[in-house]
């Protein structure tokens, strides 16, 4: 069942990835990738990180994205016409892709990969992750609503219009 | 039962996707989600390591981070992208070229 929930959940991220960097039309481009969040968000699932799992959807796939398309709305933009100088970013990519699998199995060869997931000391339940997000983690909470307002005021004055 | 490898290999894919939207697509927009994805993909290994690793809960914490400052980051880059398009009429990444030598 877990098995056959992680191909579900993977092909489906992977495929609405792809078809997110190959659609022309912005506004399919970030639909796709809403989709694409939550398979991810499925995929946290299975990993026992429910709030996590949440998080994403709520966050993610809600907030972030509809920002995304706000702003593809905003501008009114027509389709990409054409891509050249596409085959650099490929081959780049492809060359990352390579080289991380290569450090992947270079790892694996050497040092023990765990393969079935330790009895986790917290669980990924929002009981345990406020529990420790408001005790251990309190500082950095803190100091992400800082960075937050920050980044707040910053888009303000950036999006403000400039009077002449 | 999914290992940890098979979610590092599926993170290391998505990553390159991820990159190659960033890195061939023209419209600044697709570039900031081809970003996204990169964070997103980062985020995949920081939970599978919490997973399968020895008792600790700073991955699941460092991911829950790392969305909250992706927030941020895609706030500020649609308003720079608003901004940008504003004084340029337009989102094409090959249009903005002004600081180029």
């Amino acid at each position: 069942m877990e098995n056959s929930l992680f191909y579900f959940f993977s092909v489906a991220m992977l495929s609405c990835a792809l078809l997110t960097i190959t659609c022309k039309n912005p506004v399919s481009s970030v639909i796709f990738l809403v989709l694409a969040f939550f398979s991810m968000a499925g995929l946290f699932v299975l990993l026992n990180a429910f709030f996590l799992a949440a998080v994403q959807v709520l966050v993610y796939a809600g907030a972030i994205m509809v920002l995304f398309l706000f702003v593809i709305m905003l501008l009114n933009l027509p389709a990409e016409e054409k891509r050249h100088r596409g085959w650099f970013g490929g081959a780049a990519s492809i060359f990352v892709m390579v080289a991380l699998m290569l450090e992947l199995s270079f790892v694996a060869h050497h040092e023990k990969l765990a393969s079935s997931p330790a009895s986790p000391g917290i669980d990924g339940t929002t009981e345990d992750v406020g529990m420790v997000l408001f005790s251990r983690y309190m500082l950095p909470f803190e100091v992400a609503s800082l960075l937050l307002l920050a980044a707040m005021i910053g888009v303000i004055i950036l999006s403000r219009k400039e009077k002449k | 039962m999914p290992t940890l490898s098979d979610y590092l290999v599926l993170s290391a894919i998505l990553f390159s996707i991820g990159l190659a939207g960033a890195l061939t697509r023209r419209n600044t927009i697709i570039i900031l989600v081809g970003l996204e994805m990169m964070l997103n993909a980062a985020n995949i290994n920081l939970v599978a390591f919490w997973h399968f690793l020895p008792p600790s809960p700073t991955g699941q914490m460092f991911a829950l981070f790392a969305i909250a400052i992706a927030g941020a980051e895609a706030a500020t880059g649609l308003a720079l992208v608003i901004a940008v398009y504003r004084h340029y009429r337009s989102v094409n990444a090959e249009d903005i070229s002004n600081l180029k030598g």
